[in-house]
Parts: structure tokens; sequence; C-alpha cells
């Protein structure tokens, strides 16, 4: 029995989508409190829907909303999630990596219902549906939340979020991920970067040395514990290649690695290497490259 | 207000791990271990609000067999007035779900203002334990902390987290768990005279049935296998060329 969840903020914007792809139903949970994703209260909203309602997996997607909520909701419900799968094998086997993503760890789930899970949506790829799929409207109920109340809730408040605005496709699915490390040197370096990804459509990432140097906000950082991505072309320029930075780009379909030190870890994953300056090597590319179609 | 945070001994983060032949797990003979960077973050991040006066005690603990101690004398050194180590060893690598519960049976005796631990280990990589002992103790969570300011009057922690659009700002009443991210804090190193002055420092030693704590076993590691291995890469000689590949040969542009 497939369901969605969602709060009132998400509402508007994602029923629609939803209803046509997975669900037989979407439950709606209405109440100022949800105003925003917060755990205490969204662990709670998925206990109180998890008792009434006894469903057999509960999932959501490896953000860092779903790593947020769904440990603590699995904790309420006493039992044992598996986060970040990549794969699922069989109703109650998963994989998921561990080190880092270098090793990959297959675990079975032994417990009652609800198997909970997180997934890690670059290993899962989006079913295609024609326009001629059946898209009749799914019904919309909504959650009885008479007894939606806790003690923590008004022991959290959310106060504010403060986030880069960008015409850049979302690093998360982008196509294309242009990466800059520390060798890019400044803030102000990082524009040339953001040329390439325009001209390329691609959305740009950065290590954590050139985000713990300040030259980009902490959302463009791809890692182990930043954002994984697995675009079909990853391209790294002034990239080491840390084990930390290889775990969150080594499923990308084809990388490139543009880098002065010929023995840059990098090279060693790169399906493309060129030793060279990123800083003659990007206006090269500017110039030579044809026109985003 | 005390202050306990959470350590783990995991292999240490410049290893190359290697998968046994035998897929049972990874080769840990032989191998160096560390506590875990994210744990350090969060003594660290103890160490210097009790500093700023706002606690006057720092509780380490951890839960593992026998080589935890290790781990947690680094905390004493770092700075941690005492530590408990919860003893499990023959049990093998405990579940976070565990753990969780372990720690809120610790927190129930020592009630500490704040619970601290890291956001997630880098062996498991599984990003859970603080989540799930701030849903059991009914405690507000911040978690992926980039940043904590304390209100010590107000018992009020103002956390800024990392997530995935951004920073984003919570208020939590404490008690409250925190789990660090990378760039709350660069830890200190333990200086000489305080790793002498570790050694006398009291580590309790804690068993699984003086806290009442059921370990719950509903997960099975059935094989620990190595990724699938790229295909060796080539070298390019020019920008050309690369353009050149790229189109033609990956056709990614």
């Amino acid at each position: 029995m497939a369901s969605a969840l969602m709060s009132r903020a998400l509402r508007n914007r994602s029923i629609p989508s939803f209803s046509a792809i997975v669900s037989r139903f979407v439950l709606v949970a209405e109440a100022d409190i949800l105003k925003h994703p917060l755990a205490e209260t969204w662990a709670k909203l998925i206990q109180l829907v998890q008792q009434k309602d006894g469903y057999s997996y509960i999932m959501a997607s490896s953000s860092s909303f779903g790593k947020n909520v769904l440990p603590r909701a699995a904790a309420l419900l006493d039992v044992s999630p598996v986060t970040d799968v990549v794969e699922i094998s069989e109703p109650r086997l998963f994989v998921r990596p561990i080190y880092a993503g270098n090793a990959l760890s297959t675990v079975r789930y032994t417990g009652p219902d609800p198997c909970m899970m997180t997934i890690r949506s670059t290993s899962f790829p989006i079913s295609t549906f024609s326009k001629d799929t059946k898209s009749d409207a799914v019904p919309i109920s909504q959650v009885d939340l008479s007894t939606f109340n806790e003690e923590t809730f008004g022991k959290s408040r959310w106060l504010n979020l403060t986030s880069q605005d960008s015409e850049r496709p979302d690093l998360g699915n982008a196509r294309v991920v242009v990466t800059g490390g520390r060798a890019l040197k400044s803030a102000d370096n990082f524009k040339l970067l953001e040329k390439l990804a325009e001209k390329l459509g691609a959305a740009v990432g950065a290590t954590r040395a050139a985000v713990d140097a300040g030259f980009v906000p902490n959302e463009l950082q791809v890692g182990q514990t930043g954002k994984i991505v697995a675009p079909d072309l990853y391209m790294a320029f002034g990239v080491s290649g840390a084990i930390q930075h290889l775990a969150g780009m080594r499923d990308s379909k084809v990388i490139v690695a543009v880098n002065k030190d010929p023995d840059a870890p990098i090279f060693q994953v790169a399906d493309y290497g060129l030793v060279a300056d990123l800083f003659d090597v990007i206006p090269e590319m500017l110039e030579k490259l044809p026109e985003k179609k | 207000m005390k202050i306990m945070v959470a350590v783990k001994r995991v292999i240490d983060y410049a290893v190359k791990i290697r998968v046994k032949s035998d897929k049972s797990g990874v080769e840990m003979s032989n191998v160096k271990m560390s506590m875990n960077p994210f744990c350090e973050i969060g003594v660290e991040e103890a160490l210097r609000i009790r500093e700023a006066g706002a606690a006057s005690e720092v509780v380490a603990v951890s839960v593992g067999p026998a080589q935890c101690a290790d781990t947690l004398r680094t905390a004493l050194a770092m700075g941690a007035d005492r530590a408990i180590h919860v003893v499990s060893g023959s049990l093998g690598p405990v579940l976070p779900l565990s753990v969780a519960k372990i720690l809120k049976a610790l927190v129930e005796i020592e009630r500490p203002g704040l619970l601290i631990l890291g956001k997630q280990a880098i062996d498991d990589d599984c990003n859970q334990t603080g989540q799930m002992v701030a849903g059991l103790l009914k405690w507000p969570q911040g978690t992926f902390a980039s940043k904590v300011l304390l209100d010590k009057e107000k018992q009020v922690a103002t956390v800024e987290r990392e997530v995935d659009g951004g920073l984003e700002t919570l208020s939590l009443d404490l008690p409250a768990v925190i789990t660090t991210d990378l760039r709350l804090n660069q830890p200190r190193y333990a200086t000489l005279p305080n790793i002498m002055k570790a050694k006398s420092k009291v580590i309790k030693k804690v068993t699984l049935e003086e806290l009442n704590v059921e370990i719950k076993s509903d997960l099975e590691v059935v094989q620990v296998t190595e990724p699938p291995k790229r295909k060796a890469g080539v070298i390019v000689s020019s920008v050309d060329e690369l353009i050149d590949k790229l189109k033609n040969e990956a056709r990614v542009l």
C-alpha cells in the first residue's frame, strides 16, 4: 500500500506529480506547528500515522530532512532503520555504503513492521512515464491531528534559513557538475567556474577545503558528509581527490579531472585527466566549448 | 550544567580500508584506530562551552569493548573532567538504536543539560544515534550543527545547521541533543601536561546489566563487499582532446 505523507507546506507543489507516479493516496497533515520541517513534530507525526495505519515500509530520501527526521521516528517506533540505501536486493535485504563508500554493507532487516529506510536518490533512477500513464487523481485524506501534541512541541523553534539564490540547476540532480577545490584560491575565482557552469548548463560544486576557506557556501559541498551526486558528467578543477570527496561523486557516469599535480589521487578515479593549470584550462574551455543548446 | 559527550572509536580517517576476502567485514587487525573526527569536534565544543562559563563539567562516554578506554583517555587528555565506559565487548558492534538506549539510561543518571554527539561515525556512516536518543528522551535536537550559541540564563541553545538548502537556524530549549558537523570547530591537540593529568582522571566502567538496557538486534550484516571498480581512465594532453573525447567518445557534451 503506497501512500505519501505531506505537510501543508509541501502540498501545493508536489501532489499532482506524486499521484501520477507512485501513490495510491496522499495524506496531508495541516497544522501551524508543521509549518517548518522540524524533526520533533515530523517524527511524532510519522509515529501517529504508523500507529493508526500500520505500514510495512516507511521511507524518506537521504536528504538533510530525511536524515534529520527518520532516525528519530524509528526510535519512537522502536525499530532500527537502514539509512542511505543504494540497492534493494530483496524486500528486507539492502545494500548501503560504509567507510565513505569504500565498502558496501549488505544488511537484512529482521524486525517487525515497519521496515524503515532512507534512500540515496542518486542510486535510483527516476522511472519515466509516458503521457498515456493513467494519472487519475488519487484520494487525498487529512491526518487526524486531534491527539497530535507533545511536550517537545514548542521546545524547538525554527528561526531562519539562509541560502544562496541561484539560477544554476540543483546540485543534487544536475546532469553536469563542475567542482572547484582550494586551488581556485578565492571566491572571486569561483566566478570563473560559474561561467563554465553557465556554458554547460551545469551545477557548481565544491570540496570541503573550498567551503572551509570561505570561497563558497556550505550547500555546494560534495563529499562524504556533504552532498552525494551522480551526474552524467563531473568535472573537478583543482581537486586533489581525498577519500572523503570521492565518496560524494564516485558514482558519476564520466569523471574529468584537471589538476597541476600529476600525482593527485583524483586521476585514479578520473575517466579523463588533464595535467594542467585550471586557470589556463577554464578560459580555453570557455572559448572552445559549444554553446549550451 | 553538565555536558555529556558521546565518543566512538573508529578506524582512523586516513587509513585506506581493506575489505576481508571472506566478505565478513573490513580488515581491523593492526589498523590505526582513533576517535571519530565528529566526536572530537563534539568534545571540543563541550570544552569551549565549559571554558566560556556556561557549564561546570564535561563527561565523556563511550560504548564498546576494552579498547574504548583509549578513546576516553583522549577525551580526558583534551580536557574532559571524567569518563564513563559502557562495556559491551562480547556483543560485537552495537546498533545505533541500542547505543541510543544506553545513552538515555546514562542521561537519566547523570542529568546533563546538553548531550553532544558527532553527526555520524566514519565507519558505518549511519548518522542516526543523536536523532534517536533525542527522540527517546523527548528532547529537542539540533543536528549537523555548524555553530552553537548557548544562553546560560535562558537555558536556550541557538544552533545553526548545515542543510541541503544552506544554513538553518533553530532555537532549542535545554536540555537538548546536538550533533556536530565538520565546521563547528577545530579540535585542540591534547598537550603533554594534559595527557599526564588525564592518567589520574576517572574512567568509570558500567555494564549493560547495571543500566538495564535491552540490546535489540534487528539488523544483520550479511556481507561486506568492495564497491564496483571504475574502468581505468586516460590522461589527455590538451583541452581540444578533452572536448573531443567528451563529445565523441563519452558523449556527454
